[in-house]
């Protein structure tokens, strides 16, 4: 099928170092003595942990619950008994802990009940569910819940959905021989994905380096009948990153600064992804093993099928490593990382395992100054200038470095392959970034704790008025009761009243906001008089009848006259009185 | 263990640069030996010598590792454009001063390999092109064969310097010949008849051209350089020699005239390439190119030195910096977007 391919710019050709291992069978991995299930495998939430230590498991038995739309649950590997549900170091260049669920396998390998659907006939929310239940997530690396990508993007019609074959990176043949040898159920996964999504074309790209997964990929598609592109992309690292691929197959190209490439028309699946997919939709069975590479300094490579969970070193065991290996290489040599110990367990991201050795990744020449050849900025695929970043952030003028979009950096590291002085560019880049969101992080917290103060502030504030206010209700309510006993004792005050009150009611009527205008004066001068109040003179207080008669006479006179609300002491009379 | 990704490195270094470019000289430098005899090895040998020196009581006196940088190579490369760019009979202590200045002054004193804003070895060039202008401009006249011996004593100083060892490169004596004649004379009757000068430009100095030309198309091959630099150097120098050619080649030389000539081939390819002080963008290297190429003629043609690359190539270091502000390329998804 001959189309038409674009190039990327950038790229390099590290040695491919597959052939060690892509000429043996995928072999399944012996149970392991026991499986560390890290419940935060997936971009997103983490899992809720729903077993505890004690508890039997069965294979497939979900163990950890989904937490939010972007999650993905996360199952027994194999039937066993809970050991502890504790925090163990992940697979992760942080070497930080996260809560892991630890079975002991009972060599019964018992599956749950498992439950097929036919996504056909079941409404696309439910397979959304299922997907989601049965802990499907991007195995090329990210581990994005597949679920949130098969969502279609409201507004853009989707024109292709790629699958990406291409797996770049030197080293790792997983990709490679799931093609090979499993490549109906991969194209009936892409089937499974392309119902949801509509798109136009279906596009599935191999690196050329993998001319018997492409042969195994066409025979499949053909034999399937089904319309999609089995195109072999020249092999240049990074081809296989999603935006790379995305420009090789259809031209676009995805602005780094855009969060989905759904928004333009295009999805990217691995091919891990949709064989994974399959098993749960025409099995039931949720994702718990993967194939995965062993490789590098090991005297048989080969790929495995094994458990998630599976300790990294009973694994590279398998492959018989070389006495020299110093550590295990999760990942490519390319964007992997050193694990933080060999015990760490696989995860659903886990692709390859290298046994690392000085003898096959020789340490670093000592790094020199940047003489700006400019290779690394010939070399990027995203056509930054990674000379300048590195200036900047070495100079920790971070602000520059976003100018020259450091954040479009997807940290495939050609720029440090290439560079002559030796420079670890993409540390400096990973470090600008953290250091960036970090600052982000502590504005932000600077910018919560400053709201807080002022709300605080508000907070007393008003707090302080409405026990003013409330004092003077209660004021305003105890000298009403006073002067309405004093109006009671002065007839002639009725007709006051009377004058008064519809007066009121009628600026009410005709203008409610200078009503509450007015409320507001009106609830000052009730505090105002509370406080006075506080500090009555005695005199008032312990008249005799006749004195408050008197004084009582005079109120409902001057209220008459003024034709004010009857207060039984206005401030003025005070004074006077 | 700490040891970040990528763990695949492409075997490259930057002595490996250098020295490629080291060779790359070796085409031109065969032509020069052959054009002025082994004057011009003795020349390379005294400025690196005189580079390494210098280079070493720097690193030492900043603290930097001798064994990780006196191994640059970086320093030879200055030297060896130095001597190439030096009257090959010029004093060995002209050469040393130069070399010393520029190794000393240009480079370290800005921060050592990889900081200095202007190219070193033209930075030596202007300093003794202004403060020694009559020994700078001593060129040995064609067809003077001297053997190995009387070469080294005329530049250790152990021979007298006789005027009549020496005369003008082509370039100048061209402009020279122009500027007395008044227009006496034309281009063509003295391409014709004057013995320095061969088919297009100074004879024997258009194989030198040449040769730099030949080394520089490797340098591009391996891609060391890219053939922004040197095509716009190139094209700007022809353009402008063409259109004043054009308009009257009685009195201005022709573009060949001027690609064959001097310093253009060396700072096409080997000077203004550098990428130290150089621009880094494509659209910045291309008006990076041009301008070396239009002062080079503006100066060599017009100006009162007998060629004009160093300042055209220092003068445009100048601008490097705003020009690859003012250059950066669009980034991957952002083109209809710049």
């Amino acid at each position: 099928m001959l189309m038409n391919l674009f190039k990327f710019k950038g790229g390099v050709k590290p040695p491919s170092n597959k052939l060690q291992s892509n000429h043996l069978p995928i072999a399944q991995a012996p149970m392991p003595s026991r499986l560390v299930v890290p419940l935060h495998q997936s971009i997103g939430g983490t899992p809720r942990p729903i077993v505890q230590a004690g508890d039997h498991v069965l294979k497939g038995q979900m163990i950890g619950q989904a937490d939010g739309w972007i999650s993905a649950a996360v199952h027994a590997p194999t039937s066993g008994t809970v050991l502890e549900v504790a925090m163990h170091v992940r697979p992760h260049p942080s070497g930080l802990d996260s809560l892991c669920v630890v079975i002991e396998p009972d060599g019964k390998d018992e599956w749950i009940t498992r439950t097929p659907i036919d996504h056909k006939a079941t409404a696309p929310a439910d397979v959304f569910h299922h997907l989601q239940q049965c802990g499907i997530v991007g195995l090329g690396g990210a581990g994005f819940p597949a679920h949130g990508k098969l969502t279609p993007s409201t507004g853009v019609p989707m024109d292709e959905l790629i699958i990406n074959g291409a797996e770049c990176e030197p080293f790792i043949t997983c990709d490679d021989l799931l093609m090979r040898e499993r490549a109906d159920e991969v194209v009936r996964g892409i089937a499974v994905f392309r119902d949801l999504l509509q798109p136009k074309k279906v596009l599935i790209g191999i690196e050329d380096n993998k001319p018997e997964a492409i042969a195994a990929m066409r025979a499949a598609v053909d034999a399937q009948k089904e319309p999609f592109s089995v195109v072999a992309v020249p092999t240049l690292y990074p081809a296989g990153g999603a935006k790379q691929l995305i420009r090789v197959l259809t031209g676009k190209e995805v602005p780094g600064s855009m969060r989905s490439t759904a928004d333009m028309g295009v999805q990217v699946f691995n091919v891990g992804t949709a064989y994974s997919a399959w098993r749960a939709i025409a099995h039931g069975e949720p994702l718990i093993s993967r194939i995965l590479t062993i490789t590098g300094n090991v005297h048989a490579p080969r790929n495995y099928e094994v458990l998630i969970g599976t300790p990294m070193d009973e694994l590279l065991a398998l492959a018989l490593p070389h006495p020299d290996t110093d550590g295990i290489l999760m990942g490519g040599p390319m964007m992997g990382f050193l694990v933080p110990n060999p015990q760490v367990p696989v995860v659903k991201t886990t692709n390859c395992l290298i046994a690392h050795a000085d003898r096959l990744f020789p340490p670093k020449a000592p790094e020199m100054p940047c003489i700006r050849c400019g290779a690394c900025a010939r070399a990027c695929p995203h056509e930054l200038q990674p000379f300048e970043m590195y200036w900047f952030a070495r100079a920790k003028n971070f602000g520059k470095t976003q100018e020259y979009n450091i954040f479009d950096c997807i940290e495939c590291g050609c720029c440090s392959f290439v560079c002559p002085s030796r420079i670890p560019l993409v540390q400096y880049f990973r470090f600008a970034k953290s250091e960036i969101w970090a600052r982000e992080r502590e504005k932000n917290a600077a910018d919560q704790a400053k709201t807080r103060f002022e709300f605080k502030q508000y907070r007393e504030e008003r707090e302080k008025a409405d026990k003013a206010e409330k004092l003077a209700k209660a004021a305003a309510a105890q000298a009403a009761k006073k002067a309405a006993e004093a109006a009671a004792a002065a007839a002639e005050t009725g007709v006051a009243e009377a004058v008064a009150a519809p007066a009121d009611a009628a600026i009410a009527t005709v203008n409610p906001e200078k009503e509450a205008k007015r409320a507001t004066i009106e609830a000052a001068m009730a505090r105002a008089k509370a406080q006075r109040e506080a500090v009555q003179p005695k005199n008032v207080d312990n008249l005799t009848p006749e004195q408050q008669q008197a004084a009582a006479e005079i109120e409902a006179r001057r209220v008459a006259a003024h034709l004010i609300a009857p207060e039984p002491v206005a401030p003025d009379s005070e004074k006077s009185e | 263990m700490f040891a970040p990704a990528p763990f695949l490195l492409k075997d490259a270094s930057v002595s490996q640069v250098m020295i490629q470019v080291c060779v790359a000289l070796i085409p031109g430098i065969a032509a020069y030996a052959s054009l002025v005899g082994p004057a011009i090895l003795v020349q390379l040998v005294i400025a690196t010598l005189a580079a390494l020196a210098a280079e070493a009581v720097m690193l030492t006196l900043r603290g930097k590792s001798l064994a990780l940088f006196l191994t640059d190579g970086s320093a030879i490369v200055t030297a060896w454009l130095i001597a190439l760019t030096f009257p090959p009979l010029a004093p060995w202590w002209l050469v040393v001063t130069g070399t010393v200045f520029a190794v000393v002054v240009a480079k370290h004193l800005y921060g050592g390999l990889g900081q200095n804003p202007f190219n070193p070895a033209m930075v030596a060039f202007a300093v003794c092109i202004v403060a020694f202008p009559a020994l700078m401009s001593q060129w040995p006249s064609v067809g003077l064969q001297l053997g190995l011996i009387d070469q080294m004593n005329i530049i250790l100083g152990w021979a007298p310097r006789v005027d009549a060892l020496s005369g003008a490169t082509p370039l100048d004596a061209m402009k020279t010949a122009l500027k007395l004649g008044e227009g006496s004379f034309d281009v063509a009757t003295l391409l014709a008849n004057q013995d320095i000068y061969g088919n297009f430009a100074g004879r024997g100095w258009e194989w030198v051209a040449g040769g730099y030309l030949l080394g520089g198309l490797w340098l591009w091959h391996r891609q060391l350089i890219t053939w922004h630099v040197p095509l716009a150097f190139v094209g700007s120098l022809s353009l402008i020699s063409g259109a004043l050619w054009l308009y009257n080649p009685a009195q201005f030389a022709s573009p060949l005239f001027h690609l064959l000539s001097g310093g253009a081939m060396l700072g096409a390819f080997f000077i203004a390439t550098d990428p130290v002080s150089g621009c880094t963008t494509p659209r910045g290297k291309l008006i990076f190119g041009a301008g070396c190429g239009l002062l080079a003629y503006i100066i060599r043609v017009f100006g009162g030195y007998p060629d004009g690359v160093a300042f055209a190539v220092l003068l445009m270091n100048l601008s490097a910096p705003v020009i690859d502000l003012l250059t950066q390329p669009p980034v991957f998804g952002m083109k209809d977007k710049a």
